[in-house]
């Protein structure tokens, strides 16, 4: 459980929204933060996985007897222990099975074969060197598009019947209409791109302490999780354990940004030891372990068709993406959107059609594929759509951001339906390219650059303009293996005054303990330093599906306003008996019911609440106490946006791209904290710089993962991120409580087509895919960029 | 093996594997978890604290190395019950959001102060340029530490 001290002042703090320093940072800036490797229960045992060496072989044998002999060592899990169990195969996220520890074969380097409990993590880590698995080497299938060719290896033999890699075809949008306006465009430009896998890799690796009380019957998971609560219901499924006999938490999390959605087989194999041993369980993954085996991002090949007239009005884009999901389909998306919500890669744009088709394909690589702040998908969408005007800008000779201030849909569209079906909540595009233009001073760039290319200099302006859409989402459309996607909140307000508020969703740094407490504070008027919030523990908090695909705002955030305001109309009811007044002539002001034209007789929210639990009479039908609940369905998703500008220095000899300057104009609805958004912003902007420039697992022939470490793995550092430049416009939600859309995300989602738009702005080259790094900039000026997926021969 | 250190002032000796990692130690062996593991390459700097005044990354020293030496960890930055301006900075310029890279990063910050007390933003990035943020983007840590040169004595005011 974690919780925050009300003990502490923060001067200047505004009772509601506003900048505000978080009431999470004093244990932070201690080092007293709570992670689950801090974790130290007494008698507590280790956890080590042995995984594959080989990306796709048969397994012979697996011989753990010289383990099971090493003197610190309390147990050898195989997937011969978990047949037993019925937990060898465990449902995915996808509607695809996934094996805990391999059983038959194994299917991508990094998989887990046997589980290794001892005394302490080195003698685990020991005693994995002495179980010996003989292999019979397969053919490994890397080359996602390649994956359907006839002859290649089946990897999911498991699965009745199959007979090749095939996965899953899904469709959005209208072909024929499509086809008809490409049929008769004017201008067709058709671009190859490939959105690369990448890997979230929080600073904290995951891992869990798993404890089975045997007296009891309960078991206890300290779990790096974003969804407890999931994590809780899908534990009580599958391993049929009673669900009231399970608490999950997930205290201090070290970064998450998706990797920390599902349920990994070391957190089952942390269960089951502590089941077979009677202890507590820890099992923290190494760095190399969490690179290779959890859950990656993206890998969307796409194949992409823009539609326009000659003077640059845009009519048409198509779209047909082959999406390699690994070796098990273990996406962590609501279960009827396989591919996400790709399907608003129509992007920021009016366009008369639009149609897309992706074909999911296994390959001998880890599973996953939604993570990395993608909000399911979108960051492939929009960084297709925003490669496909830049290409059309180049064909048409046209300015990029002329070109999209030309196609923006305009503020008086909204609510507006989408070609594919999406309908976009507010917007006012054209008011922030403007801002970011402004601030960028884009014409003074554009003449900047046209001096230096006169000096043979490399200097490149790149735009994006994104739509997020975020906040999943409405229970009859959006569920997460048959859970629908709403989520509850509690707020009560103690005797004194003071309130706890309980939250179904997590923060893994996203500054939940202050910004709800905000919440509330704006809605009831007490001061978020009196304010308590409780996450992370399932025994504490209501259920919910917790934290990603930037949901806690949009969807937590109307849970706890909601309660917050049921709070205050119970209130109303309270005062007015305090005050001996009708309920219908008492008005509120922040903190206050107060009789309309009589200021001076009132009642604070302090007053009330003590009020509300004293000898008062109440009025009929009026329960004692204060306090109240909420499940949030939202009624659509939110539609955050943005316009970002990038400028880069490239160097003519080296293909070395410097971001110069990085201007971000986001509209994300009111700021309840704007120095958090702004954290949020900065954050998300750094990814993008990654996956642009550094960022990439890509893999050998034989199926050996080429970014197993961060000496492979590159992120980037305070030297490659330039001081974030922001500004913010501000379109309220017309649908949420408080207006606002989520954050969290964006700037992961908007900034890597900025970025690239601008590489390849300065080096005159259509299309390059990322990581644009050094070799791949300077092949790309010598006109032959490489593929990134796969190494070269 | 046996090995005696100092840490946050304090001699300790303990009986350790001769393997045994200098982050496990500390963590693990004195329960100084402040100290945070994340890569095991000497890439991400989550293990930074100070040998002999040094910042070093404790992943890749053994705890038997650091026998008769002296060891500074996060813990050790606030005195008396008085935060480190380096801390106060974090906090104040919002320099942190999940918490896990801040202990090292709060460490080189002091190392630096402690050399160069007015640091420009150019020579606080090289600094913390061997340690990985995965949440801020860095600008508001370069804050944080511009904060912390421009507050050298603090004022105690926001976080206790």
């Amino acid at each position: 459980m974690t919780t925050t001290s009300a003990t502490e002042e923060r001067p200047g703090s505004p009772i509601g929204f506003g900048r505000m320093l978080r009431k999470e940072d004093p244990r932070f800036v201690r080092g007293q933060g709570h992670y689950v490797d801090d974790l130290q229960l007494p008698g507590m045992l280790h956890g080590a996985v042995l995984r594959s060496p080989l990306a796709h072989a048969r397994i012979v044998s697996i011989d753990t007897s010289a383990a099971e002999a090493h003197p610190k060592v309390k147990a050898v899990i195989t997937g011969k222990t978990l047949e037993s169990l019925k937990l060898a195969w465990i449902p995915s996220l996808s509607h695809d099975v996934l094996a805990v520890l391999a059983t038959d074969k194994v299917r991508y380097q990094g998989q887990e074969v046997a589980f290794v409990v001892a005394e302490d993590h080195y003698a685990a880590r020991d005693a994995l060197e002495l179980i010996d698995v003989e292999y019979e080497e397969l053919p490994a299938v890397m080359d996602a598009r390649a994956a359907l060719e006839p002859g290649t290896a089946v990897i999911r033999d498991d699965i009745e019947g199959k007979t090749d890699n095939h996965i899953f075809d899904w469709e959005s949008g209208d072909r024929e209409a499509t086809d008809a306006v490409f049929a008769d465009a004017e201008v067709v430009v058709t671009q190859n791109m490939l959105y690369p896998r990448v890997h979230p890799a929080p600073m904290e690796t995951c891992g869990a302490v798993a404890h089975m009380d045997r007296v009891t019957g309960k078991l206890t998971i300290w779990c790096t999780t974003q969804a407890p609560h999931a994590h809780r219901t899908l534990y009580a499924l599958v391993a049929g354990l009673p669900e009231h006999k399970i608490q999950v938490i997930s205290p201090d999390i070290g970064g998450g940004f998706g990797n920390k959605v599902g349920i990994y087989p070391g957190y089952v194999c942390a269960v089951v030891g502590s089941i077979i041993t009677g202890k507590p369980v820890k099992w923290m993954e190494d760095r190399s372990e969490n690179l290779m085996s959890t859950s990656f991002a993206r890998d969307y090949h796409m194949h992409g068709e823009i539609a326009a007239t000659r003077d640059g009005r845009i009519v048409g884009l198509r779209v047909n993406v082959i999406a390699d999901h690994g070796a098990f389909n273990n996406t962590a998306q609501p279960t009827k959107f396989p591919a996400g919500f790709f399907h608003v890669f129509t992007g920021s744009y009016d366009l008369q059609a639009a149609h897309c088709t992706v074909k999911g394909v296994y390959t001998n690589k880890a599973p996953g594929g939604v993570a990395y702040a993608c909000s399911f998908r979108v960051t492939e969408a929009v960084y297709l759509v925003e490669r496909m005007v830049d290409c059309l800008a180049a064909e048409l000779h046209a300015d990029p951001a002329d070109l999209r201030m030309k196609n923006l849909l305009r503020p008086e569209q909204f609510p507006y339906t989408s070609k594919t079906g999406w309908v976009y909540d507010s917007g006012d595009y054209p008011r922030a390219l403007k801002l970011a233009m402004s601030i960028a001073g884009y014409e003074e760039l554009r003449k900047e650059q046209a001096e230096k290319r006169a000096r043979g200099e490399l200097m490149g302006i790149g735009l994006s303009f994104f739509t997020e859409t975020v906040g999943a989402g409405p229970r009859k459309h959006m569920d997460i293996l048959g859970l629908g996607m709403a989520d509850g909140a509690e707020v009560r307000v103690h005797p004194t005054g003071k309130a706890v508020v309980r939250l179904s969703v997590q923060t893994q740094g996203q500054g939940h303990e202050t910004t709800f407490a905000q919440i509330v504070a704006e809605e009831l008027g007490i001061p978020p330093d009196d304010i308590e919030v409780i996450h992370g523990d399932t025994d504490n908090t209501p259920f919910g599906l917790g934290t990603y695909g930037s949901r806690s705002t949009p969807v937590s955030g109307a849970a706890v306003a909601v309660a917050a305001r049921r709070v205050r109309d119970k209130a109303k009811l309270i005062a007015s008996a305090m005050i001996e007044a009708s309920p219908d002539d008492l008005e509120w002001e922040k903190g206050r019911w107060y009789v309309k034209g009589n200021p001076t007789q009132g009642k604070t929210i302090q007053e009330i609440a003590f009020g509300a639990h004293s000898s008062l009479e109440l009025p009929e039908g009026v329960e004692g106490h204060l306090d109240a609940e909420c499940v949030y369905d939202p009624p659509n998703l939110t539609f955050p946006f943005g316009a970002y500008v990038c400028v880069v220095d490239v160097d003519p000899g080296t293909g070395v791209v410097k971001v110069r300057r990085f201007v971000a104009v986001d509209d994300c609805g009111p700021r309840i904290n704007p120095m958090i958004v702004e954290g949020q912003v900065h954050g998300g902007l750094a990814d993008g710089v990654g996956m642009a420039l550094m960022e990439v697992i890509a893999f050998d022939k034989a199926g050996n993962c080429l970014g197993g470490s961060f000496m492979d793995y590159l992120i980037p550092t305070s030297l490659e991120c330039p001081p974030w430049e922001l500004g913010e416009t501000v379109t309220p939600s017309p649908h949420h409580p408080l207006g606002v859309k989520g954050v969290g995300e964006s700037a992961t989602v908007g900034s890597p087509p900025a970025v690239v738009n601008a590489v390849l702005d300065a080096i005159q080259v259509r299309h390059a895919d990322m990581p644009l790094t050094p070799a791949q900039v300077w092949r790309a000026m010598q006109g032959r960029p490489l593929r990134t997926d796969l190494a070269i021969e | 093996m046996q090995v005696t250190m100092t840490v946050n002032g304090e001699e300790i000796t303990r009986e350790v594997e001769p393997r045994m990692l200098l982050v496990h130690f500390i963590r693990d062996e004195l329960g100084l978890t402040g100290t945070h593991w994340g890569c095991d390459t000497s890439n991400c700097g989550t293990c930074v604290l100070w040998v002999d005044g040094e910042p070093v990354k404790s992943c890749t020293v053994l705890a038997a190395m650091a026998g008769g030496h002296s060891i500074r960890t996060v813990e050790d930055l606030e005195q008396d019950d008085v935060l480190d301006p380096v801390q106060e900075g974090f906090v104040r310029e919002h320099g942190l959001q999940c918490g896990f890279c801040t202990p090292g990063m709060m460490m080189t910050a002091r190392w630096l102060l402690d050399r160069n007390p007015d640091p420009t933003e150019a020579e606080i990035r090289e600094a913390i340029s061997g340690q990985i943020c995965r949440c801020t983007g860095y600008l508001n840590i370069v804050k944080a530490v511009r904060w912390a040169a421009e507050h050298p004595a603090t004022a105690q005011v926001s976080t206790r």
